[in-house]
């Protein structure tokens, strides 16, 4: 067990460089925006070798959407070095607040805030999408506070343990909870379906030509994925300056030594909870728009498989490393949307291999994540401060030697 | 005159006062024995062979739970993988009883014993060997990094044998050929203990003797408590580290098996049989005291006793739709009131 403590101080070289950092990030930017023309230009009809074809626009709408997890889930994990394995919690309770504030599923009632393409008579709460989104990441942040308040004081593991409780538990909450009483609230096995789906209203569309609605409009995907592409761009803005923030040191200071933080006058209590919830909220505003992009919220979604996914982007791409874990979240969802099914039908057709891709798509991942651990723990694109907390060690491991007999 | 002497022992006796949560606390574990009286008083036959079921299932969790116990004890380290080597064990179990021994067609009582030994054994030389692979390969490398990369490992590990099981038996469920027969061994005022649960408990209270002998009494043992309170102090005692967390790992892994072959002689099993019972053993090991032998099998029984009475009680209860709710609701609530568990010792924490 190293016991040697990390020399941070280490003196920057000054220097002029090319800013390629800048240059990739733009460049996969304006692909990235550009690609449903792309797409509908060229790209979807070309082939490529083994994987086929292009990923569709829908498959790259669910690639940002579970990057945006990934990220929201980095902060907990990467950031703060708190292993959550029931992050499927916060996507459910997100998803199941758009189902609640945008559909028609309390037919008692009659309620529309702003809401756009929803016909007038519809019974139902109807909110704004854009609003339900705000809301959602807002509920999920408190029951992400809910959650840590009572056990962010535990060790690393037991925490990880009470997460997975919790995302055992709100699934299956979700999935009985159709008659609490007589009051149906989730709607049991079915999920809540239709869900609004996000637009401008009829003011925006007369006089900028915004779409009211899009699901009315013929272009529904493309502007799902455009408006996934700016929710994600805005994630990864605010996970960025979190990091570098205050609270964003304090996290990564709690993860390589919790003493010392306590120490150095960091609040645990207080960093650790603000960590859930920053974490919990992106998973919300995510969930809200996944579940609006398939028009509904169903309990067969949320298992802890998801966790365990999404905690792979993260390792794969390197804990606390934005940039890898939006790689490493883009890889492993295209394999999981589309990849693996189109590599398993080569490898079928071409070799005289007969092998199931997608139905061992799990252990790809368990096999993923134990050879990463094994042999780069660091990830694909490391964050720096990270991978020397793994190559020199931490003061936490003899902290954690503590016996429990 | 004399100055009165100040209250000061006074008000240190109100702190002590009980607080809000023990209350909440008492009251609640008092609300379960009036439902669990009332249903007594109600049907006391229907409520002891509930508490038959639950001893049963109970004994397997104890098993599994005590797996945990052990490779934590040793690594601090939860063993996900664990659950899913009990699955498969399992299934393999259910392949040597039917396609190695035969077993599904015969009636001979000294036959059917010999093949459930056989298929013992076997089993748990399996799951003793799955076990240990599992170690070597996955979390030695990673035993001198942060703790999180060893659980992190553990997940990973727990998804791959899951799916060598799915590789190999596939979705479909497998069981056992009906070899114990279902009649009841004796009868207690109308409580009937039937053969095939009566020999789950029979094979497990050996296990148990067997298994505290050795951690008490044999070398191997002692080389493995001293290993779990201080593996360097132990190494320079001259124990042999590495091969002791194996052995640990080949001991959890025969317990795994052994709970394998007695569930599937009760229950269904598929390859993702073991992930949702491997976390209720969990939560079994950490009720009864995590790195604690008897407080595992406490936990178990426990475990078992509660999940029988949710599914099993006639009056006011929540039903199986639940219990998965209720038995990580429990998990939740020791952890963060009691997180030394039933048995266990208050230890600091190092924060």
């Amino acid at each position: 067990m190293a016991t040697e403590t990390t020399p941070t101080n280490a003196v920057r070289k000054p220097s002029v460089k090319i800013p390629w950092g800048w240059i990739i990030g733009i460049a996969a930017l304006a692909l990235a925006a550009l690609y449903p023309v792309l797409y509908e230009e060229k790209l979807g009809d070309m082939s490529i070798p083994v994987f086929r074809e292009w990923p569709s626009v829908s498959t790259a709408v669910i690639m940002i959407v579970f990057i945006m997890m990934a990220v929201g889930l980095n902060i907990v994990v990467g950031y703060s070095g708190l292993l959550d394995l029931g992050y499927v919690a916060f996507y459910a309770v997100g998803a199941y607040t758009a189902g609640w504030l945008a559909s028609g599923h309390f037919q008692q009632v009659k309620v529309h805030i702003l809401s756009s393409g929803v016909g007038p008579d519809l019974r139902g709460i109807h909110v704004n999408m854009w609003m339900v989104l705000l809301v959602a990441g807002t509920i999920t942040a408190v029951a992400g506070i809910l959650i840590g308040l009572p056990t962010l004081r535990l060790r690393g593991d037991y925490l990880a343990i009470v997460t997975l409780g919790f995302g055992e538990i709100i699934p299956q909450f979700v999935r009985n909870a159709d008659n609490l009483g007589g009051f149906n609230l989730t709607a049991g096995t079915f999920g809540i379906n239709p869900i609004d789906s996000p637009g401008f209203g009829e003011a925006l569309n007369d006089s900028l030509g915004l779409p009211i609605s899009f699901q009315q409009s013929f272009e529904k995907i493309n502007l799902f994925y455009w408006s996934a592409l700016v929710l994600l761009l805005f994630t990864i803005f605010c996970s960025l300056r979190l990091r570098d923030s205050r609270l964003g040191r304090a996290w990564i200071a709690i993860r390589e030594d919790e003493t010392a933080a306590a120490a150095m006058g960091v609040p645990l209590m207080r960093t650790k909870t603000a960590a859930y919830a920053l974490g919990a909220f992106f998973g919300g505003i995510a969930g809200a728009f996944y579940a609006s992009f398939k028009g509904g919220a169903f309990p067969s979604e949320f298992f802890f498989n998801i966790s365990v996914f999404l905690l792979c982007m993260v390792i794969l791409g390197g804990m606390g490393s934005v940039w890898g874990v939006v790689l490493a979240g883009a890889i492993l969802t295209y394999l999981n949307q589309e990849g693996l099914s189109n590599l398993g039908g080569w490898l079928n057709n071409e070799t005289p291999l007969d092998f199931e891709v997608a139905k061992y798509q799990f252990g790809i991942y368990g096999a993923i994540i134990v050879l990463m651990m094994l042999f780069r723990p660091v990830g694909l694109i490391p964050e720096s401060r990270r991978k020397r907390e793994i190559e020199e060690g931490t003061a936490t491991d003899t902290l954690y030697g503590e016996r429990h007999e | 005159m004399t100055v009165e002497a100040r209250p000061e022992p006074r008000l240190r006796t109100r702190r002590k006062r009980p607080d809000v949560l023990s209350v909440l606390g008492i009251l609640f574990v008092l609300v379960i024995v009036a439902w669990l009286l009332v249903n007594l008083i109600d049907d006391p036959q229907q409520f002891f062979n509930v508490a038959l079921i639950g001893l049963t299932t109970g004994s397997v969790y104890a098993l599994v739970a005590l797996g945990y116990t052990l490779v934590y004890g040793i690594l601090q380290l939860i063993n996900f993988a664990h659950g899913d080597v009990f699955a498969l064990s399992g299934l393999v179990a259910s392949s040597i009883m039917i396609s190695l021994f035969d077993l599904s067609g015969t009636e001979a009582v000294v036959v059917i014993g010999l093949g459930l030994v056989g298929t013992l054994a076997l089993t748990m030389a399996f799951a003793a060997t799955l076990n240990a692979s599992i170690e070597f390969i996955g979390y030695r490398r990673l035993r001198g990094q942060p703790r999180l990369t060893m659980l992190i490992s553990a997940v990973g590990m727990s998804f791959i044998v899951q799916n060598i099981s799915l590789a190999i038996y596939d979705v479909n469920y497998r069981s056992a050929p009906p070899l114990i027969s279902t009649e009841p061994a004796f009868t207690i005022g109308g409580v009937s203990m039937s053969w095939n649960k009566l020999v789950v408990v029979l094979i497990t209270i050996p296990v148990l003797i067997g298994l505290t002998w050795m951690v008490r009494s044999t070398k191997q043992g002692k080389a493995m408590r001293a290993t779990a309170q201080d593996q360097d102090a132990a190494a320079m005692m001259g124990i042999n580290v590495n091969r002791t967390i194996s052995f640990t790992f080949l001991l959890a892994g025969a317990l795994a098996g052994s709970a394998g072959v007695l569930y599937l002689l009760q229950f269904q099993m598929r390859y993702d049989t073991g992930f949702e019972l491997g976390l209720i053993a969990f939560t079994a090991a950490v009720l009864g005291g995590i790195g604690n032998l008897a407080g595992a099998t406490l936990g178990g029984l426990i475990i078992g006793f509660i999940q029988a009475f949710n599914e099993g009680l006639p009056i006011g209860s929540p039903g199986s739709d639940w219990t998965r709710s209720i038995v990580f609701g429990i998990l939740i609530a020791i952890l963060v009131f009691r997180p030394e568990g039933l048995l266990g010792e208050r230890t600091p924490e190092g924060v």
